[in-house]
């Protein structure tokens, strides 16, 4: 008992505790982070987790954590069990205050696109920890999310072992679109209203998955999402349309419905019926599964370059 | 107009009014109950039990840290979303009522003469152009950017109408309610235009909002909404006596000795105050403006002086039952409330004017 007053002596056991709590949760020593916003945030306990956000409920789940996940968000589509056996405080932009505390968590994980915004900062300023993703559509950028949260849910070790096999994946991609000689010419389109496509421009996360499976952006004069009219499709021309598989009805019927758009019908991507629907938060949530994503996308766009793998693991 | 018939006699009129005292306190102990369930019902299951504790830990200034989570629960996050959800509801209601009586019209609202529609239209503006053309202005105010914008909104498209019409040498009634039809189709048709420019996520941030929600309620919020509900309040029971004229006629109320030209902007501008203050904080949420001063002529005869504080007690209620709907009926998720006020609104509105139909008043 004396001896533990000592300060070396606590140091000392501080680091042992360090030691021995790498990949277990984080217990011994409060864990300090800093978040997208800038924020130090400290994190005594990370046994309840919210989550907010497909990809942050996605790398917590690849962490190993995801049996310390209390509640999760709509948009947490995977693992498919996140949203079924968690609770849900609803779509991750209309947050309530008070139905995200009630989930009980003691570190709440949210991207840095949730809100509404007053909501995000009555959050801030509870006694919860509220640690901020951040949301960069590269590899670089899912690096930062994994490292961070793997810090936040005290999994360092495999968040090393997360980040390093995102590397491996971007690597073989990077080695595989180096193939390709002639990028093809595509066209994300994000769901047809009132008969316009809404087609994905710069600086979104489509634009961004497109340029990694070795594709050129017809769209990215764009600036965002932003409806198209029929005239405009036919100027761009696109090879190949892209667009994202619904919960609800078949691929087929999302292919006919984008072929019956006049603007589409004139396209070589029509004419050659080169429609690829792939799951939207696989395809364009940049999460561990992004690089993957990209090549399977790289494979549909250039069967003969894909090396036999074109239907690679999720 | 059974309006000139009840108000007739003076006799008649006492009769009226003792009735109405009791009404009125009807009407605020509807207002005390949707008050306590808004403070004893949300998703974390904290009750009104917890208070004692709470006042406690806030006296004694420490406290451990579930009393520090009921504190956050009751005081930060219920109470001000009790206190803006009254002022949204007696806003609109009373704003209502107000229109009603000045266009001697049951179905005007603040909607119908481009309040709301010039309100939404700067609030618009502000989230989609918030990170470009506004940022000075967002830098400027901080949190209170939207709620600053939709009052200076609410307020330009009524001074723009009353400008507007006021050219003409009198503010005829028609003229407004034609001009505020126009003006706000002109402020929808912006704010569309808006829509179309801005990208996909301030586009769910407005479609969000244009629902309508409590969910942001804060202290900030409410002291910023303060100023306003003091005016409104201060400047109604001035209004009484020439909206009861006005029931008569507008050349009859001008022979009662009512200034009807300054009475008619300082209604119009009273309203802008009210709607624009509510839309700030709470975005759209409809039918509180028709809904609840009909029910009250139904039940409290047309006299202003009932009508007026009887809108205001039981829009208040009625917004904050809607509200505890809004926040249990998917907890811990919410439902916007503009979606609950128009799911109880509609019917009760079809059934008014089925009733009125029916009755061939």
């Amino acid at each position: 008992m004396r001896l533990s007053k000592s300060p070396l002596v606590s140091v000392c056991l501080l680091a042992l505790a360090l030691a021995s709590s790498v990949g277990t949760p984080a217990a011994a020593a409060d864990v300090v982070v800093t978040d997208a916003g800038g924020r130090v945030v400290r994190i005594a306990d990370a046994t309840r987790i919210l989550a907010i956000g497909g990809d942050v409920t996605e790398i917590v789940y690849a962490l190993g954590a995801g049996a310390r996940v209390v509640g999760v968000d709509t948009t947490s589509q995977f693992p498919p069990q996140a949203l079924k056996e968690k609770k849900s405080v609803g779509y991750m932009r209309a947050l309530s205050s008070e139905g995200v505390i009630s989930v009980d968590a003691t570190l709440i994980l949210a991207s840095e696109r949730s809100g509404p915004p007053e909501v995000v900062k009555t959050l801030k300023a509870t006694s919860v920890p509220y640690v901020e993703i951040p949301d960069q559509h590269s590899a670089a950028g899912i690096a930062a999310k994994v490292r961070l949260i793997a810090r936040a849910v005290g999994t360092e070790a495999e968040g090393e072992r997360v980040v390093a096999q995102v590397e491996a994946d971007f690597k073989l991609l990077a080695e595989r679109t180096a193939r390709i000689k002639k990028p093809l010419r595509a066209l994300f389109v994000l769901a047809v209203q009132n008969g316009r496509a809404v087609v994905g421009g710069q600086a979104t996360s489509a634009d961004a998955i497109l340029r990694l499976a070795g594709a050129e952006n017809v769209a990215a004069a764009v600036n965002g999402f932003r409806p198209l009219p029929d005239e405009a499709l036919v100027e761009l021309a696109p090879e190949a349309v892209i667009t994202m598989r619904r919960s609800s009805g078949s691929d087929a019927h999302d292919t006919t419905q984008l072929l019956a758009l006049k603007g589409l019908a004139s396209t070589p991507a029509a004419a050659n019926k080169r429609i690829v629907t792939m799951d939207g938060l696989y395809l364009l949530g940049f999460g561990p599964r992004a690089p993957a994503a990209a090549r399977e996308l790289m494979g549909q766009l250039y069967p003969d370059l894909a090396g036999g793998d074109a239907g690679a693991t999720r | 107009m059974t309006a000139a018939v009840t108000m007739g006699g003076p006799g008649h009129h006492a009769a009226r009014m003792g009735s109405a005292g009791q009404l009125m306190a009807v009407a605020a102990l509807a207002l005390a109950l949707a008050a306590f369930l808004s403070l004893s019902i949300g998703s974390t299951g904290i009750t009104l039990s917890a208070l004692p504790r709470v006042i406690g830990s806030l006296a004694s200034g420490h406290g451990d840290a579930a009393t520090a989570r009921e504190q956050l629960v009751l005081i930060d996050i219920r109470l001000p979303r009790l206190l803006l959800g009254a002022f949204v509801g007696a806003a609109l209601a009373v704003a209502g009522a107000m229109m009603q009586g000045m266009f001697r019209n049951p179905l005007a609202d603040p909607g119908l003469i481009g309040v709301s529609s010039g309100a939404a239209l700067a609030a618009v503006a502000t989230i989609a152009l918030g990170n470009s053309l506004a940022a000075p202005w967002t830098r400027a105010f901080g949190v209170y950017a939207l709620p600053v914008s939709a009052f200076c909104g609410g307020f330009a498209a009524t001074a723009a109408l009353v400008l507007l019409v006021a050219r003409q040498g009198q503010l005829a009634t028609s003229t407004l309610l034609l001009a505020g039809i126009a003006l706000g189709a002109f402020a929808t048709a912006l704010t569309g235009l808006i829509a179309f420019a801005s990208d996909d996520r301030e586009l769910r941030d407005l479609t969000l909002w244009m629902l309508g929600s409590l969910s942001g309620a804060s202290w900030p919020k409410v002291l910023a909404v303060a100023p306003f509900a003091l005016i409104v309040a201060f400047v109604l029971p001035s209004l009484t006596r020439a909206l009861n004229g006005l029931l008569l006629g507008e050349a009859e109320a001008f022979h009662l000795g009512v200034d009807v030209e300054r009475v008619k902007r300082l209604i119009a501008l009273t309203t802008a105050a009210a709607v624009g203050a509510a839309v700030a904080v709470a975005g759209v949420v409809g039918f509180v403006g028709i809904v609840v001063p009909h029910l009250v002529r139904i039940i409290a005869g047309p006299d202003h002086r009932v009508v007026l504080p009887m809108s205001a007690l039981l829009g208040a209620a009625l917004v904050l039952g809607a509200d505890v709907v809004a926040r249990m009926a998917l907890r811990p998720a919410e439902l916007p409330l503009g979606v609950v006020m128009a799911i109880v609104g509609a019917p009760i509105f079809l059934h008014m004017v089925v009733r009125r139909g029916m009755g061939g008043s």
